[in-house]
């Protein structure tokens, strides 16, 4: 069987599994998964760029998702006028404060002609007299902007652009976060990366849920604006209802899957424009030395690679990429809530969707992201209905059994962990295994 | 006189004493995560989770035994249940070592393949965890809540300030200072313990010297199921089992261990109180032992604190950032048992 057919006969298994969920459970719901499965096949995508070119453990798949949630929210929302006038001047220039504050550190740290611990001392006052600074300026223009409508805004709000812009903003927001990170934790040794990248990502949650003039906090934003059209407007037009009445269905059910259809089509076009982006990468001279980075970073040096600065490089692309699809689920949701960003769905689940997928194959990781996000979604009702099946002969009421059916939903984790450990163990190269080349 | 015997009375109450007791714990977890870099030599993520589970078993042992009606007076019934846990959390290590960590060690793989392993039994783990006892809180503390009551401090010593001790805060530092000391007399004094030390220091030569591999790997795991059991139960009496806060502490834990030199049992204690003092100093409001420092009636307009309660999480990343940057391999240079 040809590398090709076996692919194709994957993919065509993936969508006969999508299609009959559209057909024994509802077109809807298929669709719902579909859209998703777009947006983890992304995020695949991402963390392959790190880890399947370069061999770069990132944990803080999550911390990025975030900020591009966070910039839907900055460039999608209009703008609170009152806020700004009560303090967002001030907010932002005590924030330029901060970055700056740091920059002199960083540059005290690296240039000042001292001891070694006299620049430490040195640069450590600045940073800590830049800080005190910063909340003495923005402490009180966080509490202005709050106290505007805390009920309805009490945020300094967006620009008021369309939301498709933010997909590149959240790429950017992403790649720049990834950046610092890097700078930090590249070039020690690989553990270092990953405890970094899981500490950014928990710390980047909990500057959203708890800075409340940014993004609202745990408040939430809802209402984004969207790219595609609302369901109402879609059922006051004569061609959608038309369509209702020839096709037989509810013209609600009818209007929210065009709605889905019209989010499917914009995800594909994205998922096409990196696949397309990631494979020339990979191809090219530049992919090649990646590769020889990856695997043996002594000799790829010795050759003259810069090792580091290459895998900054990728680990930034690859943020870029987690960025977009962070910006493209919030985009879907239509409501950014910090408080649903959790690790094990987040970042570990990604994980668990590259490597099952095939680690350093794009395909690969696109199937991984179809696959693990399938099952994800529907190990609920299956371990239900296995533990269902199994305890069938308890009684009704047997604590045992109410039990266990108020925790079917946990069964997924379990799912993920022992799928993770078999391809790990038996077939480690994944689905679609990399290509030699 | 009196206003600076307040303000430090504050102080302990507020600051010394529960990071006291926080640090007992991440030190107890940093000792689990340092022995596994240690001798297997890879960062173990789902330790956070270990020991939930460990905290998890302590919580259903303590209602048995309530149950039965088997307590010791003012002390917790946990202690009882203790042992119990650290069985059960050691045959866990046990058994993902056999079934899945010891294949990899025939292939001699990367560091990294066994961290992406590790977030396997993640999975695993918080999906056993979840599905055996749910998501929900549990309070399992029992006996006499304080050791030393706020008002008899009061009483005691006249001062305006209280200083409360609770009794989960005492057991967690007594039980912390015991594992310790057992820990440090068993790796430096026992043979089991010097050969232990001498495979992590250098592998073939402790091959060489006729150490059996396999038993050096099961006594560290053994070690680290009984650790992680341990801290998870202290943790989860003084502050609630809640099972999704485990996996938040796998950060501060494996910032005290990196602070104090990942594999280096005394940096992995020195570093878990540093963490604690850290986050509980940079956190708590000074408005009120500032009001007891300067002299008169003056008293400080704002809270006086320099990070926000919310942002405890932020320091351990920073001490860790700072480590990284001026001194990746600790204060205790790592990488020594």
């Amino acid at each position: 069987m040809t590398e090709r057919l076996r692919n194709s006969l994957l993919f065509a298994g993936m969508a006969a599994l999508l299609v009959a969920v559209g057909v024994f459970q509802s077109a809807n719901l298929a669709l719902a998964i579909l859209n998703l499965c777009l947006i983890s096949a992304i995020m695949a995508l991402g963390v392959n760029i790190q880890w399947g070119y370069a061999g770069l453990f990132n944990a803080g798949v999550m911390g990025f998702t975030a900020l591009g949630g966070l910039a839907a929210v900055i460039i999608s929302v209009p703008p609170v006028t009152e806020a700004w006038v009560a303090g967002g001047l001030r907010a932002v220039s005590g924030l330029v404060l901060g970055v700056l504050t740091i920059a002199l550190g960083i540059l005290t740290w690296k240039k000042l002609s001292l001891g070694k611990t006299a620049r430490g001392w040195t640069s450590a006052l600045i940073i800590v007299t830049g800080v005190i600074a910063m909340r003495w300026v923005v402490d009180p223009a966080v509490e202005a902007i709050e106290a505007v409508e805390p009920a309805k805004t009490g945020f300094l709000g967006g620009f008021g652009l369309p939301i498709m812009f933010a997909w590149m903003a959240g790429g950017a927001l992403a790649a720049l976060a990834a950046w610092a990170i890097g700078k930090i934790s590249l070039g020690l040794r690989s553990d270092y990366l990953a405890i970094a990248t899981l500490g950014i990502s928990e710390i980047i949650i909990y500057v959203l849920k708890n800075e409340d003039w940014l993004a609202r906090g745990v408040k939430n934003v809802n209402g984004l604006p969207r790219p595609v059209p609302y369901e109402i407007e879609l059922q006051a037009t004569l061609w959608v209802q038309n369509l209702a009445s020839r096709l037989d269905i509810n013209l609600i059910e009818l209007s929210s899957i065009i709605v889905k259809l019209c989010y499917a089509g914009l995800f594909v076009v994205v998922l096409a424009l990196i696949y397309w982006l990631s494979e020339r990468a990979l191809r090219s001279p530049w992919g090649r030395m990646m590769r020889a980075i990856r695997d043996n970073e002594t000799a790829a040096g010795a050759m003259g690679k810069n090792v580091t600065s290459r895998h900054l490089q990728v680990f930034i692309l690859g943020s870029a990429v987690i960025g977009i699809a962070g910006a493209m689920l919030t985009t879907l949701d239509g409501i950014f809530t910090p408080s649903t960003y959790q690790p094990l769905r987040f970042t570990f689940l990604v994980w668990v969707m590259v490597i099952v997928g095939g680690s350093g194959n794009n395909l690969g990781s696109i199937l991984g992201g179809f696959v693990i996000w399938f099952f994800w979604i529907e190990a609920e009702p299956l371990g239900l209905g296995l533990i269902n099946f199994f305890t069938s002969s308890m009684a009704e009421d047997s604590a045992l059994r109410i039990h266990l059916l108020q925790n079917a939903a946990y069964t997924r984790y379990i799912t993920m962990g022992v799928v993770l450990l078999l391809v790990l163990r038996f077939s480690p190269r994944g689905l679609i295994p990399e290509r030699n080349r | 006189m009196i206003d600076i015997l307040n303000a430090l009375a504050l102080l302990a109450n507020f600051v010394i004493v529960p990071a006291l007791a926080y640090g007992s714990q991440l030190a107890l977890g940093a000792l689990g995560v340092t022995m596994i870099y240690a001798v297997l030599r890879f960062s173990n993520f789902a330790h956070g989770e270990t020991m939930s589970f460990g905290a998890m078993i302590s919580v259903l042992s303590t209602w048995g035994l309530q149950e039965a009606g088997i307590t010791i007076g003012s002390l917790p019934t946990a202690l009882l249940a203790l042992p119990i846990s650290i069985v059960a959390t050691v045959c866990v290590c046990l058994l993902s070592d056999r079934l899945i960590y010891r294949y990899y060690r025939t292939q001699k793989a990367a560091p990294v393949t066994y961290l992406i392993i590790s977030v396997g039994v993640l999975f695993i783990l918080s999906g056993v965890i979840r599905f055996i006892i749910g998501p929900k809180d549990q309070i399992f503390a029992d006996g006499q809540r304080f050791i030393l009551k706020a008002r008899a401090f009061k009483e005691m010593t006249g001062l305006d300030q209280g200083l409360a001790i609770k009794t989960t805060q005492g057991v967690t530092v007594i039980t912390a200072v015991v594992i310790v000391a057992l820990l440090f007399w068993f790796l430096n004094q026992t043979r089991t313990g010097k050969s232990m030390r001498a495979y992590s220091d250098n592998e073939e030569l402790a091959l060489l010297s006729g150490i059996n591999p396999a038993r050096v790997v099961m006594i560290t795991w053994i070690i680290t199921g009984a650790l992680a059991a341990i801290a998870g139960t202290l943790y989860g009496l003084d502050k609630g089992y809640k099972p999704f806060t485990y996996l938040g502490l796998v950060l501060p834990i494996f910032s005290a261990a990196i602070v104090g030199g990942v594999g280096n049992p005394v940096g992995a204690i020195f570093g878990g109180f540093v963490i604690a003092f850290s986050e509980m100093l940079l956190t708590f409001a000074y408005k009120r032992v500032i009001a007891y420092l300067t002299p008169g009636e003056w008293v400080p307009d704002g809270l006086m604190q320099l990070l926000a309660t919310d942002y405890k999480l932020a320091v351990s990343f920073v001490i860790l950032v700072i480590v990284l940057l001026i001194k990746p391999t600790g204060m205790f240079s790592g990488k020594t048992l």
